[in-house]
């Protein structure tokens, strides 16, 4: 067993006990650490297969930006885990969710077998252009790979414009000759931003 | 090397079929959407496989598109969990039936 | 000429464009001279043609005028053309000489009426169609005239539409010349399949090469164009729309039903003489037709008591006598009558216009009686037009009448029934128009006291186009002397290269059967001609000098009287025969066809596809894990798809 191996089904292991942990969990807080720690085994797997970029953006990211997002909704929900989820799914519905997965997941080893690939290339170097550098990136984001970039960018305005309308609270509409009253009575406005 | 790529793949269809699984059994709408989030990766480590064994560029680029989409799609998803929470008081996705007939 | 050919139907069109388009804005003044005078000027340019075919030579006597190709489609070609022959040169002569007399006749008339302008737009209209009719110069454009003009007789029977009478009458003229027009249709039809095209000179032409003298095709060719004739020229069985047609104003029966379109079927004959001299089977069935129908409606002339109703009877029964001129293949004595028919006949209808005027819009005969000492001129031109009819020595009728039945009698197609139908029907039509004129014009004054105050004689209007007409009444058979008296029959002769081709076809054993004697031929005449004066002298007596033997007579014959008064109650049986069982099966046709089957079927459909979303409906259940496990199911589905490909 090389290093390589080991440290692939270390790694391996690691990733799936914590996405199937995170399943399984009843407080929505452990749901997330839990696949923080799988997301930061696969960055190490990421690492190994040579997208050096990529997994360390993995970790900043997606562990520590989306999933840090979660968290955040999750206190604001004040969620804690004893939550009322109404009735279990029958016994049919789950075994046909359970039939269904498993299906796919046969289909997709029976296409990976059919998948004639050599093994992995040699061990990632550090040079500044390497494959999975910064650089090397950047030469393809930045030319042939340009106009879904720009597009990713408006994509971005437009979720975060999208999140801010949604997630607004109903406003009824305020008069200036109201919110001058409120700045002349001192009580009620603070009555009221205690909500 | 002496690991196959058909290994990395494999675990990117394990992670995958785990993902699906979560998605259609959780009620509770966080970790559903956590587990949209696993597919997601799962689906990027596939790219990174296939990038790796071609030996091209391209599979990284895209990986880096799909997070920023996964991101844009987080935000906006948990906007929306916010809102349905204020009206309805609840997290159990069986509850979000507003497009029922 | 050949270039103004043109001119002569399109004047009355523009009269009808004017007329019709400025309804409500023209004076009466205005509307009268557009009318009277755009068919004056067709009537002009008639005589003008009429005298430049004259002084053309015999064989050459044809001017053409072709406007446009109208339908050039593959080998179907027809044109927009005009064709002026010998027949087509009497024919407009006819129309317009005694169209225009008409019309200025209605300008009084019509004068208080509210639909003046619409009246004349029509009338207009009515002539522009029949001259399209005489003057085209192929099967198709003078199908157009002939639609045209049944269109025009329809708008003209139920001009006072409000009455529901007149519409009826307008919608039943109407619907049964439809039924002849079928006939026609076919008959064109089997010409065009078999000879390639529907103009008169090639279909003369072909014929004879084309069909098999005496084959069912041209048989049936030439009866179906017969069944159009019937229709148009209400002969048995399809004359029931012309009594009705009564309902229209006078001066439209003068024009229409007596003096021009109903002869469009005669003329239609005449035209396609070639065609029927081939089918001797055909002449037969047009003349036994005829012979029936004249004789048939004379006898329900005898009884009418509308002065209007017996002039129509008379009118079929006078048409009759042309069919049968053209079933012994006597052509251009059947156009001959038809010529004289129109002036007597018009005259006749005028004159009961005038009467009907002067009595206030009474028409029924038992309530007249003296009046001529009231409206002098009116009876005086009645009673030369009356004379005419009934074949007096000297005036046109005679003449006319008297060709046809000696032909009936003497022609390789003819044969004494035929001339006896012929006489026995000129006796009867001798007594029931002097009949008609003992009991309007002589004997005891019926009328109530304020009629009799109204009475007066017609305007000038009226009057002047009455003495026209009777002039010619007279004069008009004089061009048609027979070679009995000495005299050069012109129109015979005149129509030859008409009929020329057509006798060419004769077979060699008619020919032979054929003529006769001066001798018979005078003879002939003289039987008739005494017959007729003893029919005149029976009128006289039942109607002037002893009018209770009429009353006796006619309680006496109690049935035969009742069944004549309802003219065998044809329509009648007509209504059960015919009327019910299509209505019936129309209504079958809506209520089960239509409504049940289609729009079931539709509105099924409909509701078939709300009962399918009504089903479907539930898919959307709203839940995410449902729509998630699907969409999984899905994807399973299409990569699996896929592997197996």
């Amino acid at each position: 067993m090389t290093l390589d191996a080991v440290i692939f089904v270390i790694s391996a292991v690691v990733a799936i006990f914590g996405a199937a942990m995170m399943i399984a969990q009843r407080n929505p807080v452990a749901s997330v650490l839990y696949l923080i720690l799988s997301l930061v085994a696969q960055s190490v797997i990421y690492v190994q297969l040579g997208a050096l970029f990529v997994g360390v953006m993995l970790v900043i990211v997606y562990a520590g930006a989306i999933m840090v997002l979660f968290l955040f909704v999750i206190m604001l929900l004040n969620l804690r885990g004893g939550e009322d989820l109404g009735r279990p799914s029958g016994r049919i519905s789950r075994f046909t969710k359970y039939a269904v997965t498993l299906l796919l997941f046969i289909e997709l080893i029976f296409v990976i077998r059919g998948v004639a690939l050599p093994p992995v290339a040699d061990v990632v170097s550090s040079q500044p252009d390497a494959f999975g550098s910064v650089r090397a990136v950047s030469m393809l984001l930045f030319t042939r790979y340009l106009y879904p970039f720009q597009l990713t960018g408006v994509l971005m305005l437009i979720a975060v414009v999208g999140a801010v309308v949604i997630a607004r609270k109903e406003r009824t509409d305020e008069l200036p000759e109201e919110t001058a009253s409120e700045a002349a009575s001192p009580e009620k406005s603070r009555e009221g931003t205690q909500e | 090397m002496s690991v196959p790529i058909s290994a990395y793949l494999t675990l990117a269809a394990v992670l995958f079929g785990l993902g699906t699984v979560g998605v259609l059994i959780s009620r509770n709408v966080i970790v559903l959407f956590m587990c949209i989030e696993l597919m997601l990766n799962a689906a990027n480590m596939a790219l990174i496989a296939f990038s790796r064994a071609l030996n091209l560029m391209d599979g990284h680029v895209m990986v880096f598109l799909v997070m920023t989409v996964a991101a844009a799609e987080a935000a906006v998803g948990l906007g929306m969990i916010i809102t349905i929470h204020r009206n309805r008081e609840t997290i159990n996705i069986d509850r979000f039936d507003l497009m029922k007939w | 000429m050949a270039d103004y050919l043109y001119l002569i139907p399109l004047l009355p069109l523009i009269g009808f464009l004017i007329n019709g388009l400025l309804i409500g804005r023209l004076p009466k003044s205005v509307i009268s001279a557009v009318g009277c005078l755009s068919v004056g000027g067709s009537l002009v340019l008639a005589l003008l043609s009429f005298f430049e075919l004259k002084g053309m030579p015999v064989e050459a006597r044809a001017i053409e005028q072709t406007l446009f190709a109208w339908i050039p489609s593959g080998s179907f070609h027809v044109d927009i053309a005009f064709l002026l022959d010998p027949l087509s040169a009497v024919m407009i002569l006819v129309v317009t000489g005694v169209g225009f007399l008409i019309h200025v006749y209605s300008v009084g008339y019509m004068h208080h009426d509210e639909g003046y302008g619409r009246y004349f737009a029509y009338l207009n209209l009515f002539t522009f169609s029949m001259l399209m009719l005489v003057l085209a110069n192929n099967f198709l454009l003078m199908f157009v005239g002939w639609e045209g003009v049944g269109l025009c007789s329809y708008l003209l029977i139920g001009f006072w539409f409000e009455k529901k009478s007149a519409s009826d009458a307008g919608k039943k003229a109407f619907i049964v010349n439809r039924i002849g027009d079928f006939g026609f249709l076919l008959g064109m039809f089997i010409i065009f399949w078999q000879v390639g095209s529907l103009d008169f000179a090639i279909v003369m032409e072909k014929a004879p090469t084309v069909f098999v003298a005496g084959s069912g095709l041209i048989t049936a060719a030439c009866l179906l164009l017969f069944v159009g004739a019937i229709g148009k020229s209400a002969q048995i069985p399809l004359f029931v729309w012309l009594p009705d047609a009564m309902e229209g104003p006078t001066p439209v029966s003068a024009l229409i039903h007596a003096a021009t379109m109903v002869t469009a079927g005669v003329y239609m004959v005449v035209r396609s003489n070639v065609l029927f001299m081939m089918a001797p089977d055909a002449l037969l069935v047009v003349a036994i037709v005829g012979a029936a129908t004249a004789l048939f409606a004379a006898t329900i002339g005898l009884v009418q008591n509308d002065i209007k109703r017996v002039l129509a009877y008379s009118t079929v029964s006078q048409l009759g006598y042309m069919f049968l001129a053209c079933g012994v293949a006597a052509f251009s004595a059947g156009i001959f009558h038809l010529m004289t028919h129109a002036f007597f006949k018009a005259l006749l209808f005028l004159g009961a216009g005038s009467v009907i005027h002067a009595m206030s819009s009474e028409q029924d005969i038992r309530k007249m009686g003296g009046l001529r000492k009231y409206i002098p001129i009116t009876y005086w031109t009645f009673v030369i037009a009356t004379l005419a009819i009934v074949g007096i020595p000297g005036m046109s009728g005679f003449f006319s009448k008297d060709e046809i039945l000696w032909k009936a009698f003497s022609s390789g197609y003819g044969h004494p029934i035929f001339w006896a139908i012929g006489l026995l029907t000129a006796c009867l039509t001798a007594f029931y128009m002097f009949r008609l004129v003992y009991l309007t014009f002589h004997g005891n004054e019926r009328m109530n006291e304020e009629t009799r105050h109204h009475l007066h004689e017609s305007p000038r209007s009226m009057t002047v186009p009455l003495m026209i007409l009777g002039v010619l009444s007279v004069v008009g058979g004089w061009v048609g002397m027979p070679s009995l008296f000495g005299a050069t029959n012109f129109f015979e002769h005149w129509l030859d290269p008409v009929t020329a081709k057509g006798s060419e076809i004769i077979s060699a054993s008619v020919r032979a059967s054929g003529g006769g004697d001066a001798g018979l031929e005078a003879t002939l005449m003289f039987v008739t001609v005494a017959l007729v004066i003893g029919a005149i002298l029976l009128a006289r007596h039942l109607y002037v000098r002893n009018t209770e033997a009429s009353t006796r007579a006619r309680e006496r014959s109690g049935g035969l009287y009742t069944l004549l008064l309802n003219k065998y109650y044809v329509d009648e049986i007509y209504n059960v025969l015919v009327v019910r069982p299509f209505v019936g099966l129309s209504t079958f046709f809506w209520k089960i066809v239509d409504v049940l089957v289609i729009d079931g079927f539709v509105n099924g459909l409909a509701r078939l596809g709300a009962l399918a979303s009504d089903l479907l409906r539930f898919v959307q259940t709203g839940r995410v894990r449902s729509y998630a496990t699907l969409f999984a199911a899905g994807v399973v589905l299409v990569i699996g798809f896929l592997i197996l490909r």
